[in-house]
């Protein structure tokens, strides 16, 4: 049970830090400000919950995994908001959504 | 892997400080000067100082990012260039940054058990401390109880900082505020449409003030206190602010009540102090404010971060106020 639990953990913690490399090169390689924001989104989303819940697996039944587990909560709520604010207010100050990108290469 | 984390950190201190001096983008300046607080406010962490680091996260990257932000509101966005190369400006920083790093030669080595500000006081609080004061945080120990002096001090030059701010730029024009608000467009008016922004804010606005007053109270045994809970607390009314608007918020909570709290924290530190003295002790000597020195403790540092805390959080709002306000001027 201990090693199937921590094999989950490296497992998840792996993975975040792969979307986290993953959202960095996406930042600078994409071609427009929408699919950069969705590669940083994946950073603020995916990667940090991944990384929080192999964290959780790590400290079992604690005290930190609660203080984690809030963590959690408020990034689930937060980072999305960020993101969903940041294209809303993009639009609105008119950047095309579409990227045109067949045109393009 | 100590070795790793802190080199990686300082590499990456050193780039965003060039970073910062290259951009002519004010906006992209601050947000790095925000990343510069929080890469700080890592190597405390790595150093164990989780109190430090949490004041550091909490005034460096949030409180004077908000407040650097609202203050470029007022000016330009845009960094002029210097009509000549300061050269002279460059040879005394670079002399005076060789002085000081000759300076640490003759400094003990990090963590030098030996060294003597590890062999001074710091052997009785870390010894006696829980004899003598109570809290398991020692660093709320030696803040409240030991230092009690100088963290009076700080937070009457915290005072002494908000009255100087609201004195030198005031709330200038706040009458006229009304009308040059919808010409600036500073409202609130043009956040009316980020239903979902405000919908999450005020489900967040109670959870920070809730972990402002955790942080306030739980100060004694964890890294905390009346100085983070203040910001933390001021935050959470700037978050209204910034979609409300400063009119909103104003009514919420006047800028003439924040500036009596303000004083009331001062008064109520100061107070605890003469409060010991007129019972027999020495000034902030909380033993005998209570038949058992320990519980006499416990009360005196409770009262004295409350102090702290008020005063913080008034101040911070209040010079973010004094700020905002100013941008409504902007021809």
């Amino acid at each position: 049970m201990e090693t199937m639990l921590s094999w989950i953990s490296t497992l998840c913690i792996g993975l975040g830090v792969f979307l986290g490399v993953t959202g960095a090169v996406g930042i600078f390689r994409l071609p427009n400000f929408f699919t950069r924001l969705h590669a940083a989104s994946i950073t603020d989303s995916g990667c940090a919950f991944l990384i929080l819940f192999g964290l959780m697996l790590q400290s079992g039944l604690t005290i930190p995994t609660v203080k984690l587990c809030f963590i959690l909560i408020f990034l689930l709520i937060s980072s999305p908001t960020a993101t969903h604010a940041l294209a809303k207010t993009a639009l609105d100050c008119g950047a095309e959504p579409t990227p045109h990108l067949h045109e393009e290469r | 892997m100590d070795l790793i984390i802190d080199i990686t950190l300082l590499t990456f201190l050193g780039i965003t400080a060039l970073a910062i001096n290259r951009i002519d983008k004010l906006f992209c300046v601050i947000m790095l000067s925000g990343l510069y607080s929080l890469l700080c406010a890592s190597l405390f962490v790595t150093m164990d100082a989780v109190d430090v680091a949490f004041t550091e996260a909490a005034v460096g990257t949030g409180i004077v990012t908000v407040l650097l932000l609202s203050t470029i509101g007022a000016t330009d966005t845009q960094q002029r260039s210097a009509p000549h190369r300061p050269l002279l400006a460059l040879l005394v920083v670079c002399t005076t940054g060789a002085i000081l790093v000759y300076g640490t030669m003759d400094m003990p080595a990090y963590g030098d058990p030996e060294a003597p500000v590890h062999q001074h006081v710091a052997p009785r609080y870390l010894n006696e401390s829980l004899h003598e004061v109570g809290p398991p945080n020692i660093v709320t120990s030696i803040l409240a109880s030991y230092r009690g002096i100088d963290t009076l001090g700080e937070t009457v030059v915290i005072f002494t900082a908000g009255l100087s701010v609201v004195g030198l730029i005031g709330f200038r024009g706040m009458q006229k505020f009304g009308d040059r608000k919808r010409a600036a467009g500073i409202t609130g008016d043009d956040m009316d449409e980020h239903l979902v922004l405000r919908i999450i804010i005020k489900i967040f606005i109670p959870l920070i003030l809730l972990f402002a007053l955790y942080v306030q109270f739980h100060g004694d045994y964890g890294p905390g206190g009346g100085f983070q809970a203040g910001v933390i607390f001021a935050s959470g009314f700037i978050f209204y602010t910034l979609m409300y608007g400063l009119d909103k918020a104003m009514q919420v909570i006047a800028p003439r009540v924040l500036g009596y709290i303000g004083a009331l924290g001062v008064l109520i530190y100061g107070g605890v102090g003469v409060a010991t003295m007129l019972l027999g002790g020495n000034f902030l000597d909380y033993n005998v404010l209570m038949h058992d020195p320990l519980h006499g403790q416990h009360l005196g540092i409770f009262l004295v971060e409350l102090g702290v805390g008020l005063t913080v959080f008034s101040i911070m709002l209040l010079i973010f106020f004094a700020f905002s306000s100013r941008k409504g001027l902007r021809q």
